[in-house]
């Protein structure tokens, strides 16, 4: 090998050669960087609508009011305000231990198992349900037995929305967790619960904390599935001394569909200022999940 | 091939803390290790080594049955530890494995304070001394303390690699087991590292057991008073491991009494 020369040729030049080559670069850079900016219009031009027509009406009065009949004057939406958190807490408080138990047996106790299978394909399937589904699910289980809209109801429909988010984002958060660190716990002498309950729920948490918020988030803008299990109500959930937890609940979503339709200029810069206040909800949602979600350690 | 076996039992001097007589160890119907006796004794480091596949892994794992959680294990043979058969009847896997620690290849800290990786084990025996005081005690003896004293409760992932490998025997030895299982514990370190992991396993066999996987041949001789070699046999078709040759390290790395051994430490094999 030695004997021979160790440049036989001309050495290859490295100037460009392709002038297509570039050219094609530069175009397909500047398509994508036009797709983004379309991307991004929808939510910026919603965001400066909202801003512009429901900032202005935005205030304590709107905020802690009942919602004005026909022609009155001024008015607000506390009591959908209300609703909306009741009824997005009952979905979370169903869907959350759900969907993280399912997802510790998805990911820890029969990751190949028929039954994680089928539970996976599910819950797939679910993500994509159209949301007026599950509102005609939690229709038939609650409002047809108990006899009435209810914030119950509302908060099944929206659980059932949430359930395969929560699934599937927490399933990924587990998988996530070497399993060199698993092995290091079994090594110390745990048993299975042991790892699950030590290691891998709180190393996956931040994750799974943030597949939570953005379940919790969509719930909350949902409107569909609360058409027949919440109904509305122009009343607080809580007065005359008890809780009417059992009838027609409030919500902002279904508050601004009903309210954008009328034909009252109140109404509709209400509806307005709800949309604003609902996307400031998802807004900060967003923002504490990102900020619980980073890791820990 | 059973001479082999005749010869390594041999080489018992001291009291064994682990008798290991491995006769078969399967995976569903792969056969991985057969006719493998080796005697782990008290304050000494056992040295495995052997080419690629030859199971000296799986033999470190079967001694604390770390194997028991890879589906179609089967063993057959007997692991003595402490009078008791590890693998006899009524013995719970959970138990043996907090007597017997194990570091792993690769440094696995848990995502936690580096206070908190070495307390696991502690808090999870339900430790009622001072915990404070083992922590400190465990990283003195992995030689990490004087590094880690200021920032006990910064992220034990945020150490280097050598770093947290001392941090995972610190872990490991925080609960004071009878034997450290060590597979390719320097595999992923750097030269310097190694070196720093190399002497505090001669540190602490003063007080421990150490069992060691190694592949670097050089190791073994710096770090073993007893060597393990172990080959692979390809004659039924498949290749299940056994041992070959088993005695002081000096010995088998300079009058080996085996061809395959020789043959192995001089090179002309892998």
């Amino acid at each position: 090998m030695q004997d021979q020369p160790v440049v036989s040729q001309p050495a290859p030049s490295l100037q460009h050669r392709l002038a297509g080559r570039s050219l094609r670069s530069a175009l397909l850079s500047g398509v994508a960087w036009v797709c983004a900016l379309i991307a991004s219009v929808p939510l910026l031009s919603v965001l400066y609508m909202l801003i512009m027509r429901g900032g202005s009406r935005l205030s304590w009065e709107v905020l802690s009011e009942l919602p004005p009949a026909g022609f009155e004057m001024g008015g607000g939406f506390g009591n959908a305000l209300v609703g909306t958190f009741v009824m997005v807490g009952i979905a979370a408080l169903i869907a959350i231990p759900v969907g993280i138990l399912a997802a510790i047996f998805l990911s820890e106790l029969g990751p190949s198992s028929k039954l994680a299978n089928i539970a996976r394909f599910a819950a797939k399937t679910l993500t994509g349900l159209p949301s007026i589904l599950a509102g005609v699910f939690a229709y038939a289980m609650v409002v047809l037995t108990t006899g009435s809209y209810s914030a119950p109801a509302g908060g099944l429909a929206l659980a059932v929305l949430m359930v395969p988010i929560v699934v599937l984002t927490a399933e990924e958060a587990l998988k996530m967790v070497p399993k060199a660190m698993k092995d290091a716990a079994y090594g110390m002498g745990c048993t299975r619960t042991q790892v699950i309950w030590k290691i891998v729920l709180p190393t996956g948490m931040p994750a799974i904390l943030t597949g939570v918020m953005l379940a919790v988030a969509r719930a909350a803008g949902e409107t569909a599935p609360l058409l027949f299990t919440a109904l509305f109500s122009n009343y607080w959930l809580y007065q005359d001394g008890s809780f009417e937890v059992m009838g027609p609940t409030a919500s902002l979503a279904v508050l601004i569909y009903n309210f954008s339709g009328m034909p009252f200029d109140n109404q509709i810069e209400l509806a307005w200022a709800a949309s604003l206040v609902l996307v400031l909800i998802v807004l900060v949602i967003n923002i504490v999940s990102r900020i619980i979600g980073r890791p820990r350690f | 091939m059973n001479a082999n076996t005749q010869l390594a039992a041999v080489a018992t001097t001291t009291a064994a803390v682990m008798d290991c007589k491995l006769d078969k160890i399967f995976y569903g119907n792969f056969m991985a290790v057969r006719d493998s006796h080796v005697p782990i004794e008290k304050n000494r480091i056992t040295g495995f080594i052997g080419p690629s596949g030859c199971g000296k892994s799986t033999v470190l794992r079967s001694l604390n049955r770390m194997n028991d959680l890879v589906d179609g294990f089967r063993f057959e043979g007997h692991v003595h530890f402490l009078g008791q058969d590890v693998y006899g009847k009524g013995v719970d896997p959970v138990v043996v494995r907090r007597y017997i620690g194990m570091v792993f290849q690769q440094p696995n800290p848990f995502s936690m304070s580096i206070f908190e990786n070495v307390a696991f084990g502690l808090r999870l025996n339900r430790y009622k001394g001072d915990i404070g005081d083992r922590v400190k005690a465990a990283l003195e003896g992995a030689a990490l303390w004087d590094e880690v004293k200021d920032k006990l409760k910064v992220s034990g992932l945020a150490l280097s690699g050598g770093q947290q490998q001392r941090l995972c025997i610190a872990r490991a030895i925080a609960t004071e087991p009878e034997v450290l299982l060590m597979d390719e514990p320097c595999s992923a370190l750097d030269p310097i590292a190694t070196r720093r992991v190399e002497e505090l396993m001669v540190e602490l066999k003063k007080k421990y057991t150490i069992a060691l996987v190694t592949h670097n041949m050089q190791q073994a001789t710096r770090v073993a008073d007893t060597t393990a070699f172990f080959s692979v046999d390809i004659s039924a078709g498949t290749r299940t491991g056994y041992l070959v040759e088993l005695g002081p390290t000096e010995q088998i790395f300079g009058s080996p009494r085996e061809k395959l051994t020789r043959d192995y430490i001089s090179g002309q094999f892998s």
